[in-house]
């Protein structure tokens, strides 16, 4: 569907400016969002430009093949670990009844409170060879060293593997639940009375109707791991982010450091268009605007057990164990009792800076995605798909190729100061907050976009044409039907961006303002020194600061109901789109 | 370091304003450009000190008591930065199964040691900055020859950090083990939890043949634009004064830099450190081959 079926007619009904091009100001909104992103990334390309063709050779030779094949590996297993714990648990808390049943449904996403990091670091400790798993095995065995006995190195890529799995699963539960907590009922309760079991009905209704959103949430979980630096150098997996810093740092050219990331960026550019290619001929409305849940089977018997296990395990790995093991370690250093006066500060500004961000990211992201359904052109989702791309660019990169953006604001707006004879204010965006509220924007877009579309996929479009044909306006079509469609998504996106910004860590490190610290950077000068133990209560603050919104967000999807909300409110402003849509 | 700056303002009366990050600083103060705040750039390892003056953000020094007090092989020969503080990279060796006190870094590539030696990446700026040093000392060839015996030695590929090394030592996955100074002491003094695994290594301060310890700086820089020049300035003399250096020792565990500054006792206790004489720009230097060798001869693989 594009703008040329849109009726002009009804354009010039409402007397909008600009006949040839309609609606200018979703398209100026648009414009404006992808050239936020594209400034940072056209600098990067820049830097890139500056030369170093002479480490290619060597490059080619011993660094990029190996980085290569890690990084694929690395990505195919936390796709893997992520679809399956993500969609099933999702799957198994929607569709089913069983003790602890409300309580995983809260506990499913915190997973990704945790720095990646941080929980790296635990399982290192936890499993290594003179941790508390090992030594409990070699006093049952009777074991002397480690060298009598054969045990799974936790440092290694299998073990980055399922650590970043454990912790990223939530991108695609949460993706995934909010597609199945508004999906059809009437279909799945149609193919189950035609006799279709369980399985079908996932296999062939369930997912794929929620294959755009757990699209999304893999994409956002595989860029996540793509860009860690500090688990996988931990774990000595040699990636390809990592082989963008020792260029950087090591082998001292940033040129071709931003070289790499460029091609990174490239080969991950075109990979999402592969995804939205290979789903364009599908539709994939199956939004019920009837009527509001899926019913939940009770379980009974072994199968509740299992639905148990399922979710526990997860739970467990990515949420349970670290958080116990953070709690231990505040415990045994006392880290309440000599409790660091300035972490208040550091909560509130890293509150505050991620509420900032994520007012911005959720305003721009969802504004990007429902700006584009509108305006339905080639070149608006070309601004769409670019105002997604920052995610895909390493945090500190991504940072430095932020810098001369802000500063040349800065100097303009100082320059406009001494003009008018007044005081110059120095860096007021790259030196302030604004900064690192600017890298969460661009970094973190892709967050609120994706889950947007993913969202948005399952309205019909015949739903806006038949709305539009009736009379209404964009804007009130967005406010009376997009908006309220879309508000499981928008809590669900509303919560990872808020997350993330909470731990965001090397953007925030280069960027934030003197002497200022986020949790984040609070707990790095510790794990810099070798005692990441130390900054225990911090990620713990981390953790309950988290949890908060996915509380919130937990019951606001468990009790609204959008379908008979939607209708009501449908009814009342426009009849006639009722029943063209339904 | 925060107490450090927080004794330099009960002592001169300035307030410092910080910003610590582990990279990118001398890219962030490029980019402002005329309008950064910064004054001075604090950074460890020769590296990073090597790039903010390669980045051209730094100026001279041009102070009379900073080169009195520090010796010339831990100053740059332009006087764009100097150093602090030292440490120096050394051998953590298990008690039980390590028997003797003194090791070249050049055995550590003998094949006695096959499959018995654990280390943190080559390509970490610490062994970036020794393996530097073994290229200055015995030029390319011979260096590669090393690297190739070093990795033939590992007991497992290198990951972790200094840290991670003494634990695997004292769990029994190697015997050797390549760390800094300040990481066993930590252990040792200040955190109960890994007191055993510095009670179950020793640390032996490894000489090259014919030569010294291999040591690195944390060091110091004045900016180019720095709009508080003179407090820079007092700050950097401050920070190598005879205030500032046992605080050096006791609280983030290096080297002083200046002479007759008391070392900490735990670090003392390591023996008599005998600096390698080579002036550390010969290590800076080296920096990019050596991160060449390592991914040439597949260290980290």
């Amino acid at each position: 569907m594009t703008g040329t079926t849109h009726p002009a007619a009804s354009d010039r009904r409402h007397g909008w400016p600009l006949r040839r091009w309609p609606h200018p100001r979703a398209t100026l909104f648009l414009i404006a969002a992808a050239a936020l992103v594209l400034a940072p990334l056209a600098n990067l390309a820049l830097i890139a430009g500056a030369g170093d063709d002479d480490l290619w050779p060597h490059l080619a030779a011993h660094v990029i093949p190996r980085a290569t094949l890690n990084t694929v590996l690395l990505l195919s297993g936390v796709a893997l670990v992520t679809v399956v714990a993500g969609t099933g648990t999702a799957w198994i808390v929607t569709a089913y009844d069983f003790p602890g049943r409300n309580a995983f449904a809260w506990l499913l996403p915190l997973p990704l409170a945790f720095p990646t990091y941080i929980v790296a670091y635990v399982y290192a400790d936890l499993l290594g060879g003179v941790g508390p798993v090992q030594s409990a095995l070699r006093s049952v065995f009777g074991w002397s060293s480690a060298a009598d006995y054969w045990f799974p190195e936790v440092r290694s890529l299998g073990g980055a593997i399922l650590v970043m799995g454990f912790v990223l699963y939530p991108y695609v539960y949460l993706a995934a639940r909010v597609m199945f907590q508004t999906q059809s009922v009437a279909l799945l309760e149609a193919a189950r009375g035609f006799g279709a079991t369980q399985w079908r009905l996932v296999r062939d209704i369930a997912l794929p109707m929620a294959r755009p959103a757990i699209a999304a949430g893999v994409a956002l979980a595989l860029l996540e791991a793509l860009n860690d630096i500090g688990a996988t150098e931990y774990f000595g997996v040699q990636t390809l982010t990592l082989s963008v810093f020792t260029t950087w740092l090591n082998r001292s050219s940033l040129p071709g450091a931003a070289q790499i990331a460029c091609l990174m960026l490239v080969a991950v550019a075109a990979l999402i268009a592969l995804e939205h290619y290979g789903r364009r001929r599908h539709g994939f409305a199956g939004l019920d605007i009837r009527a509001g849940h899926t019913t939940r089977v009770a379980l009974a018997g072994p199968p509740r057990l299992l639905a148990l296990a399922a979710c526990l395990l997860p739970v467990g790995l990515g949420f349970a164990v670290p958080l116990l093991y953070l709690t231990f370690e505040v415990a045994a250093r006392g880290l309440l009792i000599g409790f660091d006066p300035a972490l208040w500060r550091h909560t509130l500004a890293t509150v505050l800076i991620a509420a900032a961000a994520t007012a911005l990211i959720m305003a721009l992201g969802f504004g990007a995605a429902l700006a584009l359904r509108i305006v339905r052109r080639p070149i608006a989702a070309l601004a769409v798909f670019i105002a997604g791309l920052g995610y895909a660019v390493p945090g500190t990169v991504l940072a430095l190729a932020l810098l001369s953006p802000l500063v040349a604001i800065d100097n303009i707006i100082n320059e406009a100061a001494r003009i008018m004879g007044l005081a110059t204010p120095g860096l007021i965006l790259a030196g302030s907050g604004a900064a690192v509220v600017c890298a969460y924007v661009v970094r973190f877009l892709a967050i609120a976009i994706g889950l947007a579309q993913a969202g948005l996929a399952r309205i019909p479009v015949d739903l806006d044409d038949a709305a539009r044909a009736a009379g209404a306006r964009p804007a009130g079509l967005v406010r009376s039907i997009h908006l309220p469609l879309l508000r499981p998504a928008l809590w669900g996106a509303a919560l990872l961006v808020f997350v993330d910004c909470l731990k965001e860590l090397p953007a925030t490190l280069l960027l934030r303002p003197l002497n200022t610290e986020t949790l984040s950077t609070y707990i790095y000068q510790f794990a810099t020194r070798g005692s990441f133990e130390e900054g225990s209560l911090a990620a713990l603050i981390i953790v309950m600061v988290g949890i908060v919104p996915v509380i919130r967000m937990v019951r606001a999807a468990d009790t609204v109901l959008p379908g008979l909300a939607l209708r009501a409110e449908m009814a009342r402003r426009n009849p006639a789109a009722v029943r063209g849509g339904a | 370091m925060q107490p450090l700056f927080e004794a330099f303002t009960k002592d001169t009366g300035i307030k410092v304003n910080v910003i610590s990050a582990s990279s990118g600083l001398e890219q962030r103060i490029k980019a402002e450009g005329g309008n950064s705040p910064a004054d001075v750039l604090l950074t460890v390892d020769i590296a990073r000190l090597e790039a903010a003056v390669e980045s051209g953000i730094t100026q001279a020094l041009n102070s009379k008591m900073v080169e009195e007090v520090v010796p010339v092989a831990y100053r740059d020969p332009n006087g764009q930065w100097t150093a602090a503080a030292m440490r120096a990279r050394v051998v953590y060796a298990s008690k039980v199964r390590v028997p003797q006190t003194s090791i070249t870094y050049e055995e550590l590539a003998d094949p006695k040691w096959k499959g018995k030696i654990c280390i943190r990446s080559g390509q970490h700026m610490y062994n970036n900055a020794l393996f530097a040093a073994v290229i200055a000392k015995h030029g390319e060839a011979k260096a590669e020859e090393w690297l190739k015996g070093l990795k033939a030695n590992l007991a497992q590929k290198p990951s972790g950090g200094d840290r991670e090394t003494a634990r695997d030592i004292a769990a029994g996955k190697c015997d050797l083990g390549i760390g800094n100074t300040y990481y066993w002491a930590l252990m040792n003094d200040k955190d109960a939890d890994k007191k055993p695994w510095a009670d179950a290594t020793k640390v032996i301060l490894p000489t090259f043949q014919g030569g010294g310890t291999h040591v690195n700086v944390s060091g110091v820089a004045l900016i180019k634009t720095a709009p508080n020049k003179a407090n820079g300035v007092k700050f950097i003399e401050w920070m190598v004064g005879a205030q500032a250096q046992p605080m050096h020792a006791d609280m983030t565990y290096e080297y002083p830099i200046r002479a007759g500054v008391p070392i900490n006792k735990t670090i003392a206790g390591y023996g008599a450190l005998q600096a390698d004489p080579m002036p550390l720009s010969q290590v800076a230097a080296n920096r990019k081959k050596a991160s060449a060798l390592v991914d040439k001869v597949g260290f980290d693989n």
